[in-house]
């Protein structure tokens, strides 16, 4: 028996062993714990991307993707666990989706020459590229989201006196959004009510209480895991209307929607990649990886909103990769090429359409300035009669003109206290 | 065989009363500590450090803390987690208040100052007891928590309310941030272990820990043979938020860098620690270690083995290390309900006559 184990390690160590020259994409996934929801589809998505890149197109330039789980449970310990056992193997690229992790990550990955592509979520101010050398956010960030929010309610009527109320996890990610949506409320003269809910986020009935009795025009909410679907079902309860109701794009899948029933219908939520699963990679997905029995997690999730923002991630970082394989001449890249290869990335429609994403995302460029990209926001709205989400308004572009500044003013901050100097010359 | 006493005299009191009575016994101290000083360091790199021996040796800290309340003055406590953070941001406010001074100082009053909120919110055990200490200081891991979330100037008016610890010096050498070299980060916890190590073993068995123990066993026939009582509890709760304070403040400057108290220093924090010294061993020293020990490696090996070794999926092998890790806790609840340190001392007293039983 003893012999048997033996020879089974060995076995299992040689098979291990030849992926290691591979381009290692690192997942920090959870699937376990209260925000599994969130995290099965992405890295489901993230994983079934890569997967069929090997088996569609042999890899990128040539190189075999390799995908190395390592389950966080969204949480920070556990973060850094993950993060040194991968960082030795290769890892070119950190996708923690957790605001968290990724706030711890920042400095190490930097001073590794590792870097972070937090998409949507992370530090805001680390678009700035000229601080934040070794992390990007494109193509939008919460700022982006949140002065999003408040121009479709603007290109809805005038928002000048109107109350609306922000209902957010009570977390770094959740308190992201405040500065940008106090300096939109003296800008637009909208009056902004906070109302933060504690991890989880199973208990909201006094916030929502609260919204009953001061009767908000709009409720913005930064949520993430079971804290949603909580919100959706109470809005439901104390009868909010579902169309004044918006979600950031973590709190828009089909998992926050779908225990509400019918009376989450109309429910909004910004979004800054297409929707639904009309679009011809998913027959490639379905060919080559889903009927190949390859098929990340259980493979139920393909075409949902969660996933299609881990395929969007993955794609992101293949098409990095690609440009700094271009870049630097070699196929074998090192993570500092594959920094290079994100500065140097750029999302054209024909690219998309190319890889079968046609209109999937908007069109942006990443520079040494700005790792942010453009920040053009989408929105989507459910129905519950057919369970789908339909892109309502077009990718249109947020306010930079009160993003920059906060951008530019936290970012001193850190680089100040962290003794940071431009890295854009 | 192992732990032969035949030749071993002692011949002063001092040498009756130290630590390791036996001989075979203190030079194993003595090579552990050599092995941790001057071998380890040497040896280590990121991934150890960072997975292994910093959560192994700043939860043996927290867990001494613990040990100290519950285990030697039977004060039941649910605290630990927001008294953790109550180090975590002194140690912060204190590190951007004054970057100049050397780290080993912030730490040394971050542990003060958590150890006069413990005596503040050790208040209540003059009073109540057992189970009703036990809501009480649920209440102080609540409040603390909100505390920090809630008011800016802990976090020094940051947008997202988290804090993170800057590149802080020991004479001349980083401990902290992200350019700390594996070993400097080590030696400098491995020094506080040691240091709360002695202390409390020396404490507990001197007259304050005679005091602690004889209220835990039972608390009037304490105050009849004269223990005050308001001065064994709260010099109880304050040594052990003391430890516990330097436990929270190397927690967020050495080993996370970066934490938000919500999800850090939440309520799973105190019931980890507490699970630690119920496995470890209450009422012992090397039970706090061995309880550390075994929460902070067990969790790691599971994963090396299900997940890099059997190839398994990854959410599998976490859902089952939850199950594992409660089983064993029922488990040595019922088996041993005295811990870890009761094997050891069990597997010890069976060495000692080894081979020869009879």
């Amino acid at each position: 028996m003893k012999m048997k184990l033996g020879t089974m390690a060995v076995a299992a160590v040689m098979a291990a062993s030849p992926v290691m020259a591979d381009l290692v994409f690192p997942s920090l996934s959870y699937r376990t714990g209260p925000y599994a929801a969130g995290g099965i589809p992405f890295a489901d998505g993230y994983a079934d991307y890569m997967n069929l890149l090997n088996a569609r197109d042999g890899g990128i330039g040539g190189v075999m993707t390799n995908v190395l789980e390592c389950e966080t449970g969204y949480n920070t310990e556990k973060g850094v666990e993950c993060y040194e056992s991968t960082k030795g193997q290769g890892a070119l690229v950190y996708q923690p989706l957790s605001t968290g992790i990724t706030y711890q990550l920042i400095p190490k990955a930097t001073a590794d020459g590792i870097p972070i592509h937090s998409m949507g979520y992370g530090r805001t101010s680390a678009a700035n590229g000229d601080v934040f050398s070794n992390v990007f956010n494109y193509p939008a960030n919460y700022w982006n989201g949140a002065s999003g929010a408040i121009n479709y309610l603007m290109s809805q009527g005038d928002i000048a006196g109107k109350k609306i109320a922000l209902v957010y996890h009570n977390s770094a990610y959740g308190k992201e959004p405040i500065r940008t949506l106090e300096e939109l409320a003296k800008k637009h003269g909208f009056e902004l009510t906070l109302l933060p809910v504690d991890h989880p986020g199973q208990e909201q009935k006094s916030q929502w209480l609260q919204i009953r009795r001061e009767k908000p025009d709009n409720v913005i909410m930064y949520g993430w895991g079971v804290m949603n679907q909580v919100a959706v079902q109470e809005a439901a309860n104390i009868r909010y209307p579902m169309e004044d109701f918006i979600g950031i794009w973590w709190s828009g899948s089909e998992n926050d929607v779908l225990p509400a029933g019918d009376a989450a219908d109309g429910y909004k939520a910004l979004t800054f990649h297409g929707v639904g699963d009309d679009f011809p990679v998913f027959a490639d997905i379905q060919k080559y990886v889903v009927d190949a029995g390859n098929a990340a997690g259980a493979g139920d999730q393909v075409g949902t909103v969660l996933y299609n923002r881990g395929l969007y991630a993955a794609m992101l970082a293949a098409e990095a990769a690609k440009t700094a394989q271009e870049i630097h001449g070699t196929g074998d890249i090192t993570p500092a090429m594959m920094r290079d290869g994100m500065e140097a990335l750029e999302i054209t429609e024909a690219k998309m359409t190319a890889l079968g994403l046609p209109g999937f995302g908007p069109e942006f460029s990443v520079s040494c300035e700005n790792h942010g990209g453009p920040g053009l926001i989408g929105m989507t709205q459910w129905d519950a009669s057919a369970k789908t989400w339909s892109l309502i308004n077009e990718f249109a572009p947020s306010d930079m003109d009160v993003i920059q500044p906060l951008i530019d003013e936290d970012s001193a901050a850190y680089a100040a206290e962290n003794n940071i100097a431009s890295s854009c010359k | 065989m192992f732990y032969r006493e035949a030749g071993d005299f002692s011949t002063s009191y001092p040498e009756d009363s130290q630590t390791f009575p036996i001989r075979f016994d203190r030079y194993r101290y003595y090579l552990v500590l050599f092995v941790a000083i001057f071998v380890i360091p040497f040896t280590i790199n990121d991934y150890w450090v960072n997975s292994i021996f910093l959560p192994f040796l700043i939860y043996a800290i927290a867990a001494i803390g613990l040990n100290i309340l519950v285990g030697y003055c039977g004060q039941v406590s649910l605290g630990t987690g927001g008294f953790m953070a109550v180090g975590a941001y002194a140690c912060y406010k204190l590190m951007t208040a004054f970057p100049e001074v050397s780290m080993l100082i912030h730490v040394l009053i971050a542990g003060l100052i958590t150890a006069g909120v413990g005596v503040m919110f050790g208040l209540p055990s003059l009073r109540i007891k057992g189970f009703y200490l036990a809501v009480a200081t649920l209440a102080a891991q609540f409040f603390l928590v909100w505390l920090f979330n809630r008011v800016p100037w802990f976090y020094n008016y940051s947008a997202s309310g988290q804090i993170s610890a800057p590149e802080r010096t020991v004479f001349g050498i980083e401990v902290t941030g992200p350019n700390t070299e594996a070993w400097a980060s080590y030696l400098f916890c491995l020094a506080f272990v040691i240091f709360s190590a002695v202390i409390a073993r020396n404490l507990t068995r001197g007259a304050f820990g005679r005091k602690w123990m004889a209220i835990r066993d039972m608390d009037i026939a304490a105050e009849i043979i004269g223990v005050n009582p308001l001065r064994a509890k709260l010099s109880a709760f304050a040594v052990s938020s003391f430890f516990i304070g330097i436990s929270g403040a190397l927690f967020f400057a050495v080993y996370l860098g970066a934490v938000e108290v919500g999800e850090a220093f939440g309520i799973t924090k105190s019931f980890t620690v507490l699970f630690m010294i119920i496995i470890g061993g209450l009422g012992s020293i090397f039970g706090s270690f061995a309880g550390a020990a075994f929460l902070v490696v067990l969790p790691v090996v599971l994963k090396l083995v299900g997940v890099d070794w059997l190839g398994w999926p990854t959410d599998i092998v976490a859902h089952l290390q939850l199950v594992i890790v409660g089983a064993l806790i029922v488990i040595f609840l019922i088996a041993e309900p005295h811990g870890l340190a009761q094997l050891w001392r069990v597997a010890k007293e069976k060495l000692r006559l080894w081979p020869f039983p009879h």
